[in-house]
């Protein structure tokens, strides 16, 4: 559970959890694209440390610090592999380029995973399919988005009682050999799923009969206006992203190791 | 014997459901636990099963303590047959569901065979042998459920809400099933809303209230009780009400089913008809 708290909304009351997501939003995705446009450490660094200021001014620390404990495991798998593979059979010089590139690429994963998290953490559910629905994406799509996040904690209060009930009938969950302990779930994940399906079928009824859908034009009780802040966010995204394209294009950027023996 | 000493218990996010709980439940002994949403009775009854463990307090079965073993451990002594059938069911066909918990308990073939056919045929099921369990309707799951439990013989069986969705002939069948239970030395343990039900049944009543227990002892006391059963907001069962209105024509209280009430009516009213 702690790894997904590192990416589900806290309400706080903070600047950036003020912003339009839209404009977060759209930082998210340039932050996307600059991460993969560059092949070398030094940018991912960059990108890494200056959104560190972003989650103090929002005041989730902590929850953001357990994404990226909980990403650890993914960062060193992913290390591990690009070591192994490039050492055999990357054809690179030396040992200090094929850890960069390891390094490289284990630090565009981080730089991901710390955008989308700061981005779920500052964003209610609510806003966010707000902002969808603005985008003009379907009516019927936004609400089946916000409606799947609302009844997440739902879920997982049925899968404990669901647990307990196994549980009373003798059903070990601990102990044995990962197949077994893979296989000990099977009881537990398919009630889970028949009534999740039972539910939203339900949930489908008892809104089709109280009128959902009758008005093809919706309007909304709140508005998202992008304010003077998003829309320095926004003009600090494209600048952002400008320089990136400019400097992936004409300049040659150094890796770390020629920066460290200057 | 189960023991309850001085339990006291806070779910995570801060609700305190138990303030102080103490009750002895003798072998082969019928009780019925009563009282309003959230008076801590579904808590109680997941103490003894070890789903729960106190935060101040001992719970013990059988002289070991609950939190010396594994729920599962004690799950072979303690049949907890949950409130919703559908937050158990998962296999392809009735006897499948109903052979879960006797491998888990490393039963052998041949008796497992035989426990199932038991257990099919003590909750009319047999028919539905090898139909999913998701095909049946509301009230057949929650025989399946029971079933299922029932199939390993614990000492002591634990029903939360067992009158929940079913018809009233059902409920009748079970008020006998749960007799018969009963009859056979098995401790049986219910959790319920249903008054009427309880009425019918007579067991030791334990009424509960925000955390505590409230009274306990035999159902026509407790709930002939009008200050007591509106202390813990349960409305007296309809035979009760009636008695005690009839209490000034020389009638006594403490009459609870349908059956007493008829021989008392009869006796008074019968002969001058």
């Amino acid at each position: 559970m702690s790894v997904f708290d590192g990416f589900k909304f806290r309400s706080v009351s903070s600047p950036v959890h003020r912003m339009d997501p839209r404009a977060k939003f759209f930082y998210v995705c340039v932050l996307f694209a600059v991460a993969v446009m560059f092949n070398q450490l030094v940018p991912l660094l960059v990108l890494f440390i200056i959104q560190i200021p972003f989650v103090l001014v929002a005041r989730v620390q902590k929850e953001w610090l357990r994404s990226m404990k909980g990403s650890a495991l993914f960062a060193i798998l992913i290390f591990a592999m690009n070591l192994l593979s490039l050492y055999f059979y990357g054809g690179y010089a030396s040992l200090a380029s094929i850890l960069e590139r390891s390094l490289t690429m284990t630090a565009r994963f981080v730089v991901l995973i710390e955008s989308f998290s700061i981005f779920f953490l500052t964003t209610s559910p609510d806003l966010l399919g707000l902002a969808l629905e603005q985008s003009h994406v379907p009516y019927e799509l936004c609400f089946a988005f916000t409606t799947a996040v609302r009844f997440v904690p739902v879920l997982a209060e049925e899968a404990q009682t669901i647990m307990d009930a196994q549980k009373a009938r003798g059903l070990e969950l601990e102990g044995g050999n990962f197949a077994r302990r893979i296989r000990n779930y099977i009881p537990i994940l398919i009630p889970l799923i028949v009534n999740a399906i039972r539910r939203s079928l339900e949930l489908a009824e008892t809104m089709e009969s109280r009128a959902w859908g009758a008005n093809k034009k919706r309007t909304n009780l709140y508005v998202l206006r992008a304010g003077q802040k998003d829309l320095l966010l926004i003009l600090l995204s494209i600048s952002l992203l400008a320089g990136s394209i400019y400097i992936s294009a004409f300049v040659k950027v150094p890796s770390l190791t020629e920066i460290l023996l200057v | 014997m189960i023991k309850v000493e001085d339990v006291y218990f806070a779910y995570p996010n801060g609700v305190e459901a138990l303030k102080g709980v103490s009750l002895e439940i003798q072998d082969s002994e019928f009780v019925a636990i009563m009282g309003q949403n959230g008076a801590g009775k579904t808590t109680l009854v997941k103490h003894i099963s070890g789903l729960l463990r106190p935060s101040r307090g001992r719970v013990s079965v059988d002289d070991t303590e609950t939190t010396k073993m594994s729920v599962a451990t004690l799950a072979r002594k303690v049949g907890f047959v949950f409130q919703n059938p559908d937050h158990q069911l998962f296999s392809e066909t009735v006897e499948e569901e109903i052979s879960f918990g006797l491998r888990n308990f490393g039963f052998e073939e041949k008796t497992i065979k035989e426990r199932v056919d038991w257990a099919l045929n003590l909750l009319d099921l047999t028919e539905y042998r090898g139909v999913s369990p998701f095909m049946l309707s509301g009230g057949e799951r929650k025989r399946v459920a029971l079933a299922s439990v029932l199939a390993w013989d614990p000492k002591v069986v634990i029903l939360d809400e067992p009158t929940i969705g079913q018809d009233s002939q059902q409920k009748e069948r079970l008020r006998q099933f749960i007799t018969q239970l009963n009859r056979q030395e098995k401790t049986v343990i219910i959790v319920t809303h249903d008054i009427e039900f309880v009425a019918e049944c007579r067991p030791r009543v334990v009424l509960m209230a925000h955390g505590k227990i409230l009274a306990e002892g035999e159902a026509a006391k407790i709930l002939t009780d009008p200050e007591l059963v509106s202390q813990a907001s349960v409305v007296l069962p309809e035979i009760a009400q009636i008695f005690l209105k009839l209490a000034d024509l020389g009638f006594p209280k403490e009459v609870i089913d349908v059956y007493e009430a008829g021989r008392l009516l009869l006796e008074r009213f019968g002969e001058s008809t």
